[in-house]
């Protein structure tokens, strides 16, 4: 699967909060659509986005087919100490994407 | 069967019926949101309180509307937002989606982009971790939908 983008500073202050962009690329089908035969086009989307830094939790989103192609998500984070941010995708097949970014202090 | 005109006709004009409650029933009834939000809150009534949804006022393509949801709070341990819920009312499923927030969020706030189906209006339901729940609703118009069908 496709490679996500995600904007995030590289060199933060403590105690700062941070704004994080992650986009991914996925068709998101619904499960509402039909194909040209009038069959239901099966519904395959990204169910699961989780944001953690150094092991814990700091953000995540359970999503429903509402959320459109691509998805995209923007949000917060305060930074205390250098580390590195996961961010994982689960899609309905179980695919999993992941990506690292590390975070330093200046 | 012999196709007349007249079994043409009515075949059609029921065909067209079925079509026509076929995509009424395509959208969520307010029960279903109710049930979902049920499902969120355990039964508590969202008061009101300082939780900001923004949305477009006339969205021109239903297939990625920007949403985007913010509450004051101090993101402390023990004072946080622990999540925020987001419903379409007139989408096929009322559920658009859930973001968790945490003590390391710093602010409880978050963007996504969502599909609508036609001009609705779209909630927010914010679940502080004292037990409140919050509830707020804008309208969007719709110019195009975007659930596709």
């Amino acid at each position: 699967m496709a490679k996500p983008r995600i904007k995030i500073p590289k060199k933060v202050a403590a105690g700062d909060v941070i704004t994080i962009k992650t986009l991914v690329s996925h068709k998101m089908e619904s499960g509402q659509r039909k194909d040209k035969e009038g069959k239901v086009i099966p519904r395959k989307i990204i169910n699961k986005f989780t944001c953690e830094f150094n092991g814990s939790s700091v953000f995540s989103c359970d999503i429903d087919p509402a959320v459109a192609a691509n998805p995209y998500f923007e949000f917060k984070a305060k930074v205390e100490e250098a580390g590195t941010f996961k961010f994982t995708w689960v899609d309905d097949d179980g695919e999993v994407i992941e990506s690292e970014k590390e975070v330093a202090l200046s | 069967m012999n196709l007349t005109r007249r079994t043409f006709l009515t075949a059609s004009a029921s065909a067209a019926v079925a079509a026509f409650f076929g995509s009424q029933q395509a959208f969520a009834s307010l029960e279903d949101l109710n049930k979902a939000l049920n499902d969120y809150t355990g039964g508590a009534e969202p008061g009101e309180g300082p939780l900001t949804l923004t949305t477009p006022e006339i969205a021109e393509n239903g297939n990625s509307v920007p949403v985007s949801v913010l509450v004051e709070s101090p993101m402390t341990e023990d004072d946080h937002v622990e999540s925020v819920m987001i419903l379409a009312e007139g989408n096929p499923l009322p559920d658009v989606a859930t973001f968790h927030f945490s003590s390391m969020s710093g602010e409880a706030k978050a963007s996504t982009r969502m599909r609508l189906a036609k001009t609705q209006n779209v909630v927010a339901v914010a679940k502080m971790s004292n037990g409140d729940f919050y509830k707020v609703s804008n309208n969007v118009k719709v110019t195009i939908g975007g659930c596709g069908g």
